[in-house]
């Protein structure tokens, strides 16, 4: 701790910081735009100017509060004559080469440079001369660029470098001819890209999809969480009437910093297409509008005519735990016991702690080695692959994947495809041992594309036992992480939508359809199934877009998508967060469990519910760690089994294609215009 | 100074061979390790020398890939200093200081003799001759100057400009250095009652 004063106050704050973040903590506001907490200083818009003085006195000229840090005794002045000069002099120099065009620019309103010229400029104009135009650049579907209005901090550079790793974004020429482009002019291909739109202080990079469309104080803003990813990303949508016009990130420096991935900035316009508004049923070939009272008569006829064993269900990716929970209680009700929440066929089970991200995701900042299995976190979690990217950068940090060579723009050492790997290294056989013996605190993190195979549940035993050979599990640190990819996943799994004994898991159940031995299947959500030609078995789905599941349903129940109702999800981490509806869900669709309360009633299955707060509060009573509200506990240590046997065990992909992983993403054209413009490149 | 941009429809093949990829190496372990970017100005030397005085996109391209580095890094570089050209040039290229120090001592004339005897600004004349108007050389005390390829000519003015330049289009001798016979920045011989 050191003592400074500012402004004639004394404070008292940390060694090491910036002059301009003593300044905020006493909540003083220094204008700035090159200076960003989660990069690197540039120093190079002058913008943040305050006079210091010290033991020699004051300085002879002002300071960049950006670039200088505190020291014992400094006084800070951000209130004098000279300070507010120098920052009308640096307004107006970055102002000369400004184009005048806040009328027709998408940052109006929330721009740096407008607000800052108002707070802090000279309000009046002497400069007469030509400005300087600079061409524009194309930066890809998702980032229309304005070039001229750049005003050169170099945030986008340095993100480029420093959180998306691609190095994409660079500063060409020099002084007046300086230039922010891509290499000659080519789209950017980071996950991460659009968050360049929120850095960039002023219009030279905006949102392409959100263009012209509203203005940020048209729109009601909700604050909410993410659903592409495992992750739970902390988010805000704003919507205007009944449509979601964008996605920016918020604030949580647990999990996502301040970053989102593209997928999540731009996927808002999959919530408008392909929407199912209204139940259908099958007649012949066709499927038709029918009424709820209809829908829900023939749902209810099907479940009663089959016997328990010749039901199943299968839980989606995108669903809130409520929904699940009152599912499971249904089928309970009807003494069904095929269920899962596994689409994919990982073979996931147990306690909390063998299927979750136990270092926790800021704990990647506390790692000193990290082992990739049968994992692309580029693919599976953007944001995650860049905390690592972060960690990464440390000279000693050994860093090994097992699994598919990819690009995720950091180096690391292939150790090769094979699951026996795992092995090697538990036997002391693999040279990576040696690096890892070093590590205190390393972590495993173990992707769902290694846990899908048949021997499945036998490698997660393993990877536990590797766990405890060396200090990936010690006193003090847990590194045992799996890292999921849907963001419902870890919510079902907590409360147990798994197949109970002598029940089908999602493989069985999909070979039961085929063979004829499951008669009605319910689908909630579940859209990342191979169905088809299941003649003999009545499907019902649950769900809010005309993807996959529907196409193959005999019985449609239109719901909310995440963004049209409460819910809770569990993060990969076990983080429970609450999803705000940010808007109505579309013509006649309900929420989620509010569906399979009219089933269970017409079934006459008491629910001891009735509102969405009776659900809930019955869930946190047979979960407790289920409420959002309590705070976040971290996980104990699995229990370690001896003697896997993993013969015949094989990888898997998790993701193939980024962009399409979910019903909404597929529906929207935003993100298929992003991967069409990949692939175009690479033919 | 002149903008510099780098387009991709100059084509041209590069390729560093083995005695080129030897001595960047020789450059690469002077610096510590994990620094090898560090190398990428002599790359660019080295580069561009080869291949007749500019950068074409491919040789930008080479030194990204020699050096493991992100191609927009390297052509931060190369936009940057104003001794990487991004455009072919004549087999002599003429630099012209155009700082003030040379301004003074009259580097427009030497402008003017550049155009009349070899033409516009970066245009490449039939005899293979182009040239530009570039910031301070760094002989200042010579003024004005002008670079020919890798050679200095000192004390300029225009008809010792335009002879050099004619006997350049006629590939005969010409004297480096100062054009007055000045040894090196000693105080010029004034003429007496001067
Ligand atoms: S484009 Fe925006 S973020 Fe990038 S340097 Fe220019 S003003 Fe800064
Ligand atoms: S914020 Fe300090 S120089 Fe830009
Ligand atoms: S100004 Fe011409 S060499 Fe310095």
């Amino acid at each position: 701790m050191v003592n400074i004063e500012i402004d004639g106050i004394d404070y008292e704050v940390e060694e090491g910081l910036a002059l301009i973040q003593a300044c905020e903590e006493a909540g003083i506001d220094i204008p700035r735009f090159c200076y960003h907490e989660k990069l690197s200083v540039a120093g190079n818009c002058r913008m943040c100017l305050v006079d210091v003085e010290d033991s020699r006195g004051l300085s002879p000229k002002p300071v960049a509060s950006c670039a200088v840090q505190v020291s014992e005794g400094i006084k800070i002045y951000t209130k004098t004559e000279r300070v507010k000069n120098a920052r009308e002099g640096v307004m107006e120099f970055l102002l000369i080469n400004h184009p005048l065009d806040c009328p027709i620019c998408d940052q109006g309103g929330e721009c740096d440079l407008q607000d800052q010229a108002m707070a802090f400029g000279h309000g009046e104009s002497r400069f007469f001369d030509d400005k300087r135009a600079v061409e524009n650049k194309g930066m890809g579907p998702f980032i229309k660029t304005e070039m001229t209005r750049c005003i050169h901090c170099t945030r986008c550079v340095r993100f480029s470098s420093e959180v998306s790793g691609n190095h994409e974004i660079g500063s060409i020429g020099r002084g007046n001819d300086m230039e922010i482009t891509t290499y000659l002019n080519s789209s950017v291909e980071s996950e991460l890209s659009g968050n360049v739109i929120d850095l960039c202080p002023v219009g030279a990079l905006t949102s392409r999809p959100y263009a012209f469309s509203a203005r940020p104080w048209e729109l009601k803003k909700t604050e909410t969480i993410d659903v592409m990813d495992a992750l739970g990303s902390n988010i805000r949508i704003d919507s205007k009437g009944l449509k979601v016009m964008r996605v920016l990130p918020r604030l949580n420096e647990e999990i996502n910093e301040e970053w989102i991935t593209d997928k999540t900035r731009f996927f808002w316009d999959g919530l408008s297409s392909q929407r199912i508004d209204n139940p259908y049923k099958r007649v012949g070939k066709k499927l038709v509008k029918t009424t709820w009272d209809d829908a829900i008569d023939l749902a209810k006829k099907n479940l009663i005519s089959s016997k328990p064993e010749e039901i199943a269900a299968i839980s989606g990716d995108l669903v809130p735990i409520e929904s699940v929970y009152s599912l499971k209680k249904l089928l309970k009700g009807i003494k069904v016991k095929n269920y899962d929440c596994r689409q994919d066929g990982s073979k996931i089970s147990g306690p909390r702690e063998r299927w979750l991200f136990n270092s926790t995701i800021s704990g990647i900042d506390e790692s000193d080695g990290c082992l990739l299995i049968g994992t692309n976190p580029r693919k599976e979690a953007p944001l995650l692959n860049s905390r690592i990217l972060r960690q990464s950068r440390n000279l000693s940090y050994p860093l090994g994947l097992i699994g598919a060579k990819c690009d995720l723009t950091y180096d690391y050492k292939l150790l090769g495809e094979d699951p026996k790997i795992v092995r090697e290294i538990l036997e002391g056989k693999n040279s990576f041992c040696d690096k890892l013996k070093l590590s205190k605190k390393p972590m495993m993190i173990i992707g769902q594309g290694a846990l899908t195979g048949v021997k499945g549940s036998e490698f997660l035993d393993l990877c536990i036992e590797l766990a405890y050979k060396f200090n990936f599990i010690s006193n003090e640190w847990n590194g045992f992480n799996v890292l999921h990819t849907a963001a419902s996943r870890a919510g079902a799994m907590s409360i147990d939508f798994i197949p109970e004994e002598d029940g089908k898991n999602t493989e069985e159940i999909i070979n039961g359809c085929k063979a004829g031995l499951i008669k009605t299947i319910f689908l909630l959500g579940a859209d990342e199934l191979q169905l088809s030609d299941l003649d003999n078995c009545y499907v019902i789905y649950q769900g809010h877009h005309g993807d996959k599941g529907a196409n193959n349903a005999d019985l449609i129940l239109p719901s909310a998508a995440f963004s049209e109702q409460n819910g809770l999800y569990m993060n990969t981490e076990g983080r429970v967060q609450e999803s705000v509806r940010s808007v109505f869900p579309v013509g006649e669709a309900k929420e989620d469990w509010e569906i399979i309360r009219l089933i269970s009633e017409a079934l006459n299955l008491n629910s001891d519910f009735q509102t969405h707060e009776g659900l809930r509060n019955k869930i946190y009573k047979e979960y407790p760690n289920l409420n959002p509200f309590d705070d976040f506990q971290k996980n104990n240590p699995p229990e370690k089994k001896d003697n896997n046997d993993i013969s015949g065990h094989k990888f898997s992909e998790a993701i193939t294609n980024y962009w399409f992983t979910n019903s909404i993403a597929r529906a929207s054209a935003n993100l298929s215009e992003r991967n069409d413009y990949i692939q175009k490149r690479d033919n | 100074m002149t903008q510099k941009r780098l387009t991709k429809d100059l084509l041209k093949e590069f390729r560093f061979n083995e005695k080129e990829i030897k001595h960047i190496n020789s450059h690469i372990i002077k610096y510590p390790k994990g620094r090898v970017q560090s190398a990428v100005l002599e790359s660019l030397f080295l580069a561009q020398k080869k291949s007749g005085g500019w950068l074409p996109e491919s040789a930008i391209a080479a030194v990204s890939e020699i050096l493991n580095m992100p191609k927009i890094r390297v052509l931060e570089v190369a936009t940057f200093y104003s001794m990487f050209n991004l455009e072919p040039c004549g087999n002599f290229f003429v630099q012209i200081c155009g700082t003030t120090p040379c301004w003074l001592r009259g580097s427009d004339e030497i402008k003017k003799a550049c155009k009349d005897h070899i033409g516009e600004e970066r245009k490449i004349s039939n005899e293979d001759i182009s040239w530009v108007e570039v910031e301070c050389l760094g002989a200042c005390v010579n003024a004005p100057v002008v670079q020919i390829n890798e050679e200095y000519f000192e004390d300029l003015d225009y008809s010792s400009m335009s002879e050099i330049l004619v006997k350049l289009k006629k590939n005969q001798p010409i004297k480096k250095g100062s054009q007055i016979n000045r040894q090196s920045s000693e105080p010029i011989q004034r003429e007496k009652n001067d």
